[in-house]
């Protein structure tokens, strides 16, 4: 007799603990869609010229640093190069110091202004790389030598308002 | 209804005093292998394993920080259903692994935060954003602070054992967001290396981080024991003294 009331209230926990359980996942289901715009770290160009942020907004623009768009300006100290997702490309001017990652060909992060022109003003720059890690041997026969990978797959973001 | 003694050993270690003794037995056997594996995995990792085409020599963080977040991860999941066996079946003791879990996993992920961090310095050129990734694993080692924290919160220590079991149960939320935050949003942190369909991480890379992986795993299981073992001893030696405290009253 005892032990039977000891199963019912075990089972009476499991029954409980499981309605629980479904709950917090139905919670989590329905939060992540929600949260995708806000807990995005960066835009792709593509976002930007989809929803193009408030004047003036300070935002993250993220991509790949196109190959051969490198250049400096005559100070030196000033970085002009174009960042593309693969369909569109947004012109980034940087001055300041350099991440030792940046190279054409590689992820970067940058945070700053969208001018009126189309040009991205950055005050900081991070570098972002992909999920691969090898030898430098084996880097060379594949012809990438320290550069020509992709950031890992991007995603867009359906608005940028706050 | 009394159930018929079992003669399974699997059933003698329900009993503390038992699982107390075998995890004794088993636990040099434990240590030596975690050593074992750490030495090779580590030696190799840090000395002889090459540097990444990229990165250069900071990719040997990886040997740590990888296989602290992965235990921080698995040490969380297994807190988890110790919390939840505690809740359902009121074994003695899933409620002592709650407790001796708890700990070693918060270790785990402090160490995971702290070697990110000294690795995005040099590779991204910050010790710290707030992407989806780092955001959430932060939380991790919050949810192991918290359970802590409710342990030993209450003069009860049933009712703190319920409140931290709790906690524990709900943070599981956060671990398919740590393992998803890559893919669901745009994130500083590159995606996983390590998938069903195959490695990123080149043979010479991957070998020293499986092998010190299964070395801090094994280090995780020897400081549990040991814990649940602590206290076990804790428990039987309150016992004792309330026992005498009784009888001299």
């Amino acid at each position: 007799m005892a032990a039977e009331v000891r199963r019912s209230a075990r089972n009476q926990r499991l029954v409980l603990a499981g309605l629980a359980l479904a709950a917090v996942v139905g919670a989590g289901l329905l939060a992540i869609p929600a949260l995708e715009d806000k807990a995005t770290f960066f835009y792709a160009p593509s976002d930007l010229a989809a929803n193009p942020p408030a004047p003036g907004a300070r935002i993250r623009l993220g991509g790949l640093v196109k190959d051969g768009s490198v250049s400096r300006e005559n100070d030196g100290l000033t970085l002009v190069f174009t960042v593309t997702d693969g369909a569109r490309e947004t012109r980034v001017r940087y001055t300041g110091l350099v991440p030792d990652l940046f190279r054409e060909g590689q992820g970067v992060v940058a945070t700053g202004r969208l001018g009126p022109d189309g040009g991205f003003a950055a005050e900081e720059l991070l570098a972002k790389h992909d999920e691969t890690y090898m030898p430098p041997e084996v880097a060379k026969s594949l012809g990438r030598a320290g550069g020509a990978g992709a950031a890992g797959a991007m995603h867009r973001t359906g608005s940028l308002s706050e | 209804m009394e159930p018929v003694r079992s003669a399974s050993s699997w059933h003698d270690l329900a009993n503390p005093h038992r699982f107390r003794r075998v995890a004794g037995q088993a636990l040099p056997w434990l240590l030596a292998a975690a050593l074992g594996f750490l030495a090779a995995g580590l030696g190799t990792g840090l000395f002889l394993a090459p540097a990444d085409y990229l990165q250069g020599e900071s990719v040997r963080i990886m040997y740590v920080h990888v296989p602290s977040a992965w235990l921080a991860l698995g040490g969380y999941a297994g807190l988890a259903i110790a919390a939840l066996a505690a809740r359902i079946w009121r074994h003695p003791l899933a409620d002592l692994a709650v407790r001796a879990v708890a700990p070693v996993g918060a270790a785990f992920a402090a160490v995971c935060l702290a070697t990110g961090s000294l690795w995005g310095r040099p590779t991204w050129g910050t010790w710290w954003v707030w992407d989806g990734r780092l955001t959430s694993m932060l939380v991790l080692f919050l949810l192991y602070l918290g359970v802590i924290a409710l342990i030993h919160a209450f003069e009860d220590r049933m009712r703190g054992a319920k409140a931290a079991g709790i906690l524990a149960i709900l943070g599981v939320v956060n671990l398919p967001v740590i393992k998803y935050s890559v893919e669901w949003w745009n994130t500083l942190h590159q995606p996983a290396s390590i998938r069903l369909s195959g490695s990123s991480i080149h043979a010479e890379m991957l070998q020293p981080l499986l092998l010190s992986a299964t070395g801090f795993a094994l280090l995780f299981a020897a400081i549990v024991l040991m814990r649940m073992r602590a206290l076990i001893a804790e428990q039987k030696r309150a016992m004792r003294q309330l026992r005498r405290a009784a009888l001299a009253g």
